[in-house]
Formats: structure tokens, C-alpha cells, sequence
């Protein structure tokens, strides 16, 4: 079963004022996410990532093409029981609490009394709100509302959740947070369509992204077969080194860069082994700091394809 | 109906803690105080002028609150985007709509409950304070029960002005414009009368028929002003309450249907 599906959805807006002309958003998108799938949704700013997700929210209508989540046609009162759905850079009310925020909300799913508090202060506890409950949302932090709406999209415990940007206004403790809760989600059997722009949480996250670009999806499917993830090369930092030592690397196909207090950057080809590399590292006298392998990267295929990429059309 | 209420009730919740609206209402209550002195310096006419003023005070306080937070409640919240998250909840559109406008009016009422008691302690303690003779004198008593039949039809107009509020921001992009508008139809709809008779001080019977058209369509608001009337103790028409109410609620529901029937297409870009 698809937890996502979309057939030619597409969305024209029209821009200019006395010669107005359609802008294509999104330009005919077919995607199909499994059931159970953490789904990256990659792509620069403004390739319209956000309007695919507000068209599956159906917070606006396509101009053409069909979208369904859990095989029933997005927009349905019913369909929103079961999905949650946090918004780019969310803002919600200043004068209530995260807590009456997150007890209206799961008062709209029908939740009451003593159910509704206990579900209330479990997902503030889950985003680590738990201690700043009843402070208005005035006095919140950009970080601190970004975990008001992740936990305001799972108070409905859905089977779909759809994140727009979740790691973004997040330090680096709030992102592992949104990871670890990301995959929690996933273990239960949730489905996890995210849109970022960053690649690193797709990566780490995902089982499978789609790419894109000027409204046009350019690339989708597993990591494993967009990525072959081989070594291209060998990252070392060398430390106690001589001048002279540096300048036989270069003889030998390696380039080295000076880092400071005879520390510098070495790479070598792929062709050379690890076993190669700590050898080469010992015959020069040189303290081996670090290695590491130099592998294709989820960036590296994404900069290829949003260059390659389509350029954003006019009708 | 339960979503509509929950909506309302959030609505109420968050818009009695505004701070403007404090401000608003601790405006008034000083206005009404204010009045007092006023009245201190022109003899005889005090309790008339401290009637007029409070009640002019609610008027237009209450004006201010339906436009500002009435604009907030659509307009700002697409202005910020909070409306993206409400709307992936199983609400459907107009359920929202409706509840936000039912929260506005309980709270607009509210606050006129709270301006309306200011009003007539101010009054109670004016009509202990005055000579006998003055009270005697004066057209109706100090606590006029009648008062509070022009507090009602000042929140049957606000709760007009609530729904055109609503109906302007459910198109417009802008808070700011749809407080404009909403403002410029509540200053036409002050000519009501003007309008149904411009056609007998203008030459172009074309206009005259702009000038008519205008009156049946825009919101007669001065029809809700009976504070004259109430301060003067002058006869209000048998009827009269009754028609402008039912005018009222008729107006309001057209307003709501329109603004259900615009916002459900709405694209929230």
C-alpha cells in the first residue's frame, strides 16, 4: 500500500499585475512513498517542496493532477485523523500555553479529560518542553516553537507525518532530537515524508529521497541506487612534518596543504589502499592525526542533478 | 458544532489576553471616569453628557476592538501562517471561520459586559451625588435601565462590524488593508440616511440611483444609534429594536455565507 501517491499534481500561480502570467510551482509530479518509508523531499529554496506539501494539505488546490495519502484523496476531514503535518517556520497563538496550544488541537481529534492532559504532557515531554508547559508562546524561543510544532503534528498519533523543514531554527542538541524522533516514528510503522534543503538529515535518515528542482521532480528512489557511496580518495591530516617531507608527496600524486604548526591536509587518490596511506604516512616520519575515505555523497549527486537540472518555466 | 465551539472557545481564550484589548477597555473605563469631571463643569446637563460620552466611549472602543482583533483573527493568522497548522486538523473551513467568529463576538460581548458595570457605577455614583432637584430635572433617571438597550444595539452593530472585518480578510492578503476597508464601510454605513436621499439633491438621476443602490447595499450602521434617543429619554418606536436586530442577523448571516464560500477556495500561498 502507497501512503503517498501523486499523479501530475501541478500548480500554476499567476504573477504580475496588469500582465499577469502563470508561474509553475510545481510542474506535473508523480511520486509513490510505501507505507512505512521515511521520505526525504530534497531540493533548493523555492523549488517547491512547500507547495507540495500544502497541496497534499490541501491548504492550496492544484491546478491539475491528484493527490492521495493512505489511498484516499488528500484533503478529506476523515484522511486528517490519521496524518500530521508540521508547517515551514510554524507560528502559532502568543497568548496561550504549549499546553492549551497542543489540548486544543487534540480536543479537534476528539480527545477529552484526562486522556487529552496525559497525551498533552507525554509530546511536550517527548520535545523536551516539558519544564516551559505553561509559559505563553510569546516568550518562547524560534527553537523552542519549532518543538511546539513537531509535537502539535504528532498529537494525533498519525500513521502519516509530513514535516516541512523540521530541523529548521534547531541547535545541534534539537536536530538529534528531531532525528531520534523521526526515527521512533519509523519503528512504530509511521510513514515520515520531510522536506529539507539539508542533506546530511537526509542521509542519515532516509530510506529513500526524490529530488526537486524548478518544480520538477529530477531524481527519486533509494539512497543506495542514486549514491554508490565508493571511495573517490583519502582525507589524512599529518602532523610533525617536514617541508621537505611535503614536497615528496607531491612528487608521489598526493596534494598537501599547509595547515599550521607543520600539520597539513594530504589527499590521495582512490587508487592507493588504506594500508598504503598509513605506510606512506610512516615513511615520511610523520604522525598519522586522522583518515578518512573520501565517498560519493548524497550532496555531490544532488549538486549534479539540480545543475543539470530544469530551469524554473513560464507559460 | 463541537469543532465550531472548540474554535470559538480558543478564539476567546487568546483574544481576551490580548494586551491591546486590555488597553482598550482600561481606556474606556477612564473615559467614563473622565466624563464625570467633564460633566463637573457644565451645570445641570452632567448626567446627560456623562451618558452620552460613556456610551459613545463603547461605541467606539468596541469598534477598535472588532476591527484590530477581528483583522487579527483571519487575516494576521494567514499573515503568519498559524492558520497552516489548524487547518491540517480535521476542522473544515467554515467550521473555522465560524467558530472564530463566534469567539470575537463572546469576547467583544464580554468586554461590553465589563465597560457597560464601569458605566453604571459612574452613573450610580453621579445619581447619589446630585441634588434631588437636579435628578428631578434631568429626562431620565441616573441608572436608566434603557441604557442597556443601547449597549445592545452597540454590540448587535459590533458584531457587524466583526463579520464585515471577517469577510475582508478571508480575499485580501493584508491585515492592514482589510482594516481599512473595514473601517471605510463602517464611516459610509454612518450615511445610511444621506444616501437613501441623494437622489433628491442631485441633478443625475444616475447618480441618484448609485446613491440608492449604496443605501441597500452597505451596512446601515447608524440605525443601531438610538443613544439619543436613551439619554434624551425619548419614545423608541414599538418595533423598532426588534427590526434592527432581525436586520442585523440577516446582514451578518449574508456577510458569513460569503466569507464561508470565498475562504473554502482560498489558496493560503
Amino acid at each position: 500500500m502507497y501512503a503517498i501517491r501523486t499523479e501530475g499534481l501541478t500548480k500554476h500561480y499567476a504573477v504580475g499585475f496588469s500582465r499577469s502570467r502563470p508561474y509553475v510551482a510545481l510542474d506535473d509530479l508523480t511520486l509513490e512513498v510505501a507505507s512505512g518509508e521515511v521520505f526525504g523531499f530534497l531540493g533548493p529554496n523555492g523549488a517547491g517542496k512547500t507547495t507540495t506539501l500544502k497541496l497534499l494539505m490541501q491548504l492550496i488546490f492544484p491546478s491539475s493532477g491528484r493527490a492521495w495519502i493512505l489511498e484516499q484523496p488528500a484533503g478529506g476531514v476523515d484522511l486528517r485523523r490519521r496524518i500530521g503535518y508540521l508547517p515551514e517556520n510554524p507560528t502559532f497563538y502568543d497568548n496561550v500555553s504549549a499546553e492549551e496550544l497542543l489540548g486544543y488541537f487534540a480536543a479537534l481529534f476528539g480527545y477529552r479529560g484526562a486522556e487529552r492532559a496525559r497525551r498533552v504532557a507525554a509530546l511536550l515531554d517527548e520535545v523536551g518542553l516539558g519544564a516551559e508547559r505553561r509559559m505563553q508562546l510569546r516568550k518562547y524561543s524560534k527553537g523552542m516553537i519549532q518543538r511546539v510544532g513537531l509535537a502539535q503534528a504528532l498529537i494525533n498519533d498519525p500513521e502519516v507525518v509530513f514535516l516541512d523543514e523540521p530541523m529548521s531554527g534547531l541547535d545541534p542538541i534539537g536536530r538529534r532530537h528531531v532525528r531520534d524522533i523521526i526515527l521512533r516514528l519509523r519503528d512504530r510503522g509511521a510513514t515520515v515524508f520531510f522536506s529539507s534543503h539539508i542533506l546530511g538529515d537526509a542521509e542519515t535518515l532516509c530510506s529513500r529521497v526524490g529530488i526537486v528542482a524548478a518544480g520538477k521532480l529530477v531524481a527519486s528512489g533509494s539512497l543506495a541506487e542514486m549514491v554508490p557511496f565508493r571511495i573517490r580518495g583519502w582525507d589524512l591530516v599529518l602532523a610533525g612534518m617536514s617541508g621537505d617531507a611535503a614536497a615528496s608527496l607531491a612528487a608521489r600524486g598526493a596534494a598537501a596543504t599547509a595547515l599550521g604548526d607543520g600539520r597539513y591536509h594530504v589527499v590521495l587518490p582512490s587508487t592507493a589502499s588504506s594500508e598504503e596511506a598509513i605506510a606512506l604516512a610512516t615513511s615520511i616520519g610523520a604522525e598519522l592525526v586522522s583518515m578518512n575515505p573520501v565517498r560519493d555523497t548524497l550532496e555531490d549527486f544532488f549538486l549534479a542533478q539540480v545543475q543539470q537540472g530544469p530551469r524554473r518555466a513560464f507559460d | 458544532m463541537r469543532t465550531i465551539g472548540l474554535v470559538a472557545l480558543h478564539v476567546f481564550r487568546d483574544s481576551v489576553r490580548d494586551k491591546v484589548l486590555y488597553s482598550i477597555v482600561a481606556f474606556a473605563v477612564v473615559l467614563m471616569a473622565v466624563s464625570y469631571v467633564i460633566g463637573q463643569l457644565t451645570a445641570g446637563q452632567d448626567l446627560k453628557i456623562i451618558k452620552d460620552l460613556g456610551l459613545a466611549a463603547m461605541s467606539l472602543l468596541g469598534l477598535f476592538i472588532a476591527v484590530f482583533i477581528g483583522i487579527g483573527l483571519i487575516a494576521r493568522e494567514i499573515d503568519r501562517r498559524s492558520i497552516y497548522a489548524v487547518l491540517a486538523k480535521p476542522v473544515r473551513r467554515h467550521e473555522l471561520l465560524l467558530g472564530k467568529y463566534l469567539g470575537l463576538v463572546g469576547t467583544l460581548f464580554v468586554n461590553l459586559a465589563v465597560m457597560a458595570l464601569a458605566y453604571y457605577a459612574v452613573l450610580a455614583y453621579i445619581g447619589a451625588t446630585l441634588p434631588e432637584t437636579a435628578l428631578q430635572a434631568a429626562p431620565a433617571p441616573a441608572t436608566d435601565p434603557r441604557l442597556l438597550l443601547a449597549v445592545l444595539m452597540i454590540g448587535l452593530e459590533l458584531a457587524l462590524v466583526t463579520a464585515v472585518a471577517l469577510f475582508w480578510s478571508t480575499f485580501s492578503s493584508s491585515a492592514l488593508l482589510s482594516a481599512g476597508l473595514t473601517f471605510g464601510l463602517y464611516i459610509a454605513g454612518q450615511f445610511g440616511a444621506d444616501l437613501k436621499n441623494f437622489e433628491q439633491v442631485v441633478t443625475s438621476p444616475a447618480a441618484g440611483l448609485v446613491g440608492r443602490a449604496l443605501y441597500y447595499l452597505l451596512p446601515n450602521f447608524a440605525a443601531f444609534d438610538i443613544k439619543a434617543e436613551v439619554v434624551h429619554g425619548l419614545p423608541i418606536q414599538p418595533g423598532y429594536l426588534a427590526l434592527t436586530a432581525a436586520y442585523a442577523c440577516v446582514y451578518i448571516a449574508l456577510l458569513l455565507t460569503a466569507s464561508v464560500m470565498i475562504f473554502a477556495r482560498r489558496d493560503f500561498k
